[in-house]
C-alpha cells in the first residue's frame, strides 16, 4: 500500500488523478492525494505505477509508513 | 500559445535587442509570398501570416479571416480566449516548469487561474457578451489539450450548446493527438496548433527529457523518436481530415535553429498551413532546465532572419504574442483580471449573438475599404526601389488609434513599392504611466523603435516628439484613426517626394 504526494511540489495538475488504474487519486484542498488502502502500486495493472511516470512534478514518493503492496 | 502580455524588459521579448542593420539587410522582398501581394494588392502582401482572400484558396480564408491567431489580418479586427482547463501534460520539455504555466506558450511565473469545463462554459458567455470582437476559444493548456482530454472536450461540448457561433481550437504537443482526431472532427474543431520543434529524434533529445506514454515513461532518444512519431501522423490525419493545423516551433539557438529549416520543409510538405516559429524565453528565475543551464533565447534579428528564410511559398505566421493559457481580448492585450471567477457573477450570461454577428459585418466592410485604399497607395508608389520600417500605433481595428504615450507595443510593417508589410511588434513600456510622462521610459522606447523610419500614433506630446526627431524617428500624426497600410504608403510616398525635391535642389 503505498505511494503518496510530496504536497509541497505538487502542482495539482491532475496528471496523476487521470492514470490511477484504482481510482485512488484524489482532489484535497487544492492538491491531490493518494488513497493509501486504494493504491496498489499499479501490480496487476501495468509494469510502472502510473501516476509516478505520469507527474511531471516528480513528487510522487513511496509511503514508508506503510507496508509495501503485496498482490 | 500566445502573447507575452509579459513583464516588460523580458528576455525574449521580440524587438527589444534588434540591431537597425541587421533587420534591414535580412529583408529580401521577394521572400515576402513570392509576391502574392500582386495578385490583390493590399493586405494580401502585408503580413506574414498571409490574408486576404487573394492570398488564399476560398475555403481557407472562410476558415482564418476571423481567427487573431490564424490570420494576421484577422488579429487587428478578432479577439480569442482560452480557458485555462487543462493543466496536465505528458511530455516535459526543456523549456518548461511545470511549477509555473509552459514558460514559452504562456507568460511565464505567473500560474493561471484553473478552472473546470463548468466555469469555463460561463466565463465564455460573460466574455462573449462583454466583448463582441470575440470570435475564438482556445484550450491551451497550462499543460495539454489533449493530456487532459476529459476537461477539454467537456468544454467544447459545452460552449457548443451555449454559445454555437464561437469557433472552437486547441493546442497540442502531439503526443496523443493521434487518438483523439475522430474527437476532434466530432466537435467541429476546425483549428489545431502543434509544436513541433524538430523532426530528427537526435535533435529533440536535447529538448525533451521524458515523455509520458502508452502507460510508460520514455527518456531520451527514444522518448524523442516517439513523440516525432506521434506528431507526424497526428499532423497526417488532421490534413487528411480537412482541419487546418498550424505548427509552432520553439527556436532554441544551438539545438534547432538550423534545424527548424528541416522542420519547415517536413511540416509544410504534410500539410500544414500555417509556421509559427518563436523565440525560446529563457530565464533563470523560471526554473527551467533551459533557464537553468544558461542556454539563450534568439535575438529578434536572429528570430526574423529565420522566418525569411522560411517563408517560401508558405505562411509564415509573425504576430504571435506567446499568449498565456487564460488570455482574454485581442492578442497583445489581457484582460483576463476582468473575468476572473470571482467576477463571473455580476457578469450577465445569457447568449446573444447578434452584436458579434453586426460587428462581424462591419469587419467585413472595413476591411473591402482597407483593401481599396491600401491598392490605391500602392500603386502611386510603383517602381521605388526604397524600403523603410515603420511603426504604428494601435488599439485595434486596423487603424492609427492610439497615443504615443499609451502604447505598450508598437506594429512594425515594411512599407516599399510591394505594399506594407507587418514585420511584427515591438514591446515598449508605456511612455506615460498614470497621467505623468515617464522620462525613464524613453531610452528603452528609442532602442526598440531604433530601426525605424517613423512611428504613426493618433497623438504624441511635446517632449518624446523632439526626443524621437533628435534620434532619427520621425513622429507623424497626420494619419490619426486612418488606416494603418494606406497610411504607412502615403507617408512613405511623401517622404520620397521630399527626397527628390532636396536631392534637385542640391543638383
Amino acid at each position: 500500500m503505498a505511494y503518496k504526494i510530496n504536497a509541497s511540489s505538487c502542482t495539482a495538475c491532475g496528471a496523476c488523478e487521470q492514470e490511477c488504474p484504482n481510482d485512488a487519486i484524489y482532489e484535497k484542498n487544492g492538491l491531490f492525494a493518494i488513497k493509501t488502502d486504494g493504491c496498489t502500486e499499479c501490480i496487476g495493472h501495468y509494469d510502472d505505477p502510473q501516476c509516478l511516470g505520469a507527474c511531471p512534478a516528480d513528487c510522487i514518493v513511496v509511503d514508508k509508513s506503510v507496508p509495501r503492496y503485496q498482490a | 500559445m500566445q502573447s507575452h502580455s509579459a513583464p516588460t524588459g523580458m528576455s525574449g521579448t521580440p524587438g527589444s535587442s534588434v540591431g537597425s542593420g541587421a533587420i534591414r539587410r535580412v529583408i529580401p522582398i521577394a521572400t515576402a509570398q513570392g509576391g502574392a501581394g500582386a495578385g490583390g494588392g493590399c493586405s494580401s502582401s502585408s503580413c506574414g501570416s498571409g490574408d486576404g482572400p487573394a492570398d488564399l484558396p476560398a475555403h481557407i480564408w472562410e476558415k482564418v479571416k476571423d481567427h487573431p491567431c490564424y490570420s494576421s489580418e484577422a488579429h487587428h479586427h478578432f479577439a480569442r480566449m482560452h480557458v485555462a482547463v487543462a493543466p496536465a501534460c505528458n511530455i516535459q520539455c526543456n523549456y518548461c516548469n511545470r511549477k509555473y504555466d509552459c514558460a514559452n506558450e504562456s507568460r511565464p511565473g505567473v500560474v493561471s487561474e484553473k478552472l473546470t469545463p463548468e466555469m469555463a462554459g460561463k466565463k465564455v458567455l460573460a466574455v462573449a457578451a462583454e466583448i463582441p470582437q470575440l470570435s475564438v476559444v482556445g484550450i491551451a493548456g497550462p499543460g495539454d489539450a489533449l493530456a487532459n482530454p476529459a476537461k477539454t472536450f467537456k468544454t467544447f461540448e459545452l460552449i457548443q450548446q451555449t454559445a454555437p457561433d464561437i469557433k472552437l481550437c486547441l493546442s497540442t504537443n502531439g503526443l496523443a493527438l493521434p487518438d483523439h482526431v475522430e474527437t476532434i472532427k466530432k466537435f467541429n474543431v476546425d483549428h489545431v496548433t502543434i509544436t513541433i520543434n524538430m523532426v530528427d529524434p537526435e535533435v529533440g533529445q536535447h529538448i525533451y527529457p521524458w515523455i509520458f506514454h502508452n502507460h510508460k515513461r520514455y527518456h531520451g532518444l527514444e522518448a524523442a523518436k516517439i513523440l516525432h512519431e506521434r506528431q507526424m501522423l497526428g499532423l497526417e490525419m488532421l490534413t487528411a481530415a480537412g482541419i487546418l493545423v498550424k505548427v509552432n516551433s520553439v527556436l532554441i539557438p544551438g539545438i534547432n535553429d538550423h534545424h527548424l529549416k528541416e522542420v519547415n520543409r517536413v511540416v509544410k510538405a504534410k500539410g500544414a498551413f500555417l509556421h509559427n516559429i518563436m523565440p525560446l524565453i529563457s530565464d533563470p528565475a523560471h526554473g527551467t532546465h533551459f533557464g537553468l543551464t544558461g542556454q539563450r533565447g534568439p535575438t529578434a534579428a536572429e528570430l526574423k532572419a529565420l522566418q525569411d528564410e522560411c517563408e517560401g511559398d508558405m505562411k509564415l505566421m509573425r504576430h504571435c504574442r506567446q499568449c498565456r493559457a487564460d488570455a482574454v481580448g485581442m492578442l497583445g492585450e489581457d484582460r483576463s483580471q476582468e473575468f476572473t471567477s470571482d467576477k463571473l457573477d455580476t457578469i450577465a450570461t445569457t447568449y446573444d449573438p447578434t452584436a458579434r454577428q453586426a460587428y462581424r459585418d462591419f469587419v467585413e466592410k472595413e476591411r473591402a475599404d482597407q483593401r481599396a485604399a491600401e491598392a490605391e497607395k500602392k500603386a502611386a508608389l510603383a517602381g521605388a526601389s526604397e524600403k523603410a520600417l515603420v511603426a504604428v500605433a494601435t488599439r485595434g481595428g486596423g487603424r492609427i488609434n492610439q497615443h504615443f504615450g499609451h502604447a505598450s507595443e508598437f506594429q512594425v510593417y515594411e512599407v516599399s513599392a510591394a505594399g506594407a508589410k507587418f514585420v511584427g511588434h515591438r514591446k515598449v513600456e508605456h511612455y506615460c504611466a498614470g497621467g505623468y510622462e515617464e522620462e525613464e521610459a524613453m531610452p528603452s522606447i528609442l532602442d526598440a523603435l531604433q530601426d525605424c523610419a517613423a512611428v504613426l500614433v493618433a497623438k504624441i506630446g511635446h517632449c518624446p516628439m523632439k526626443e524621437l526627431q533628435a534620434a532619427g524617428i520621425e513622429p507623424v500624426q497626420d494619419y490619426a484613426h486612418e488606416y494603418i497600410e494606406a497610411s504607412a504608403l502615403a507617408w512613405f510616398q511623401q517622404r520620397l517626394a521630399r527626397r527628390a525635391e532636396a536631392a534637385s535642389l542640391v543638383a
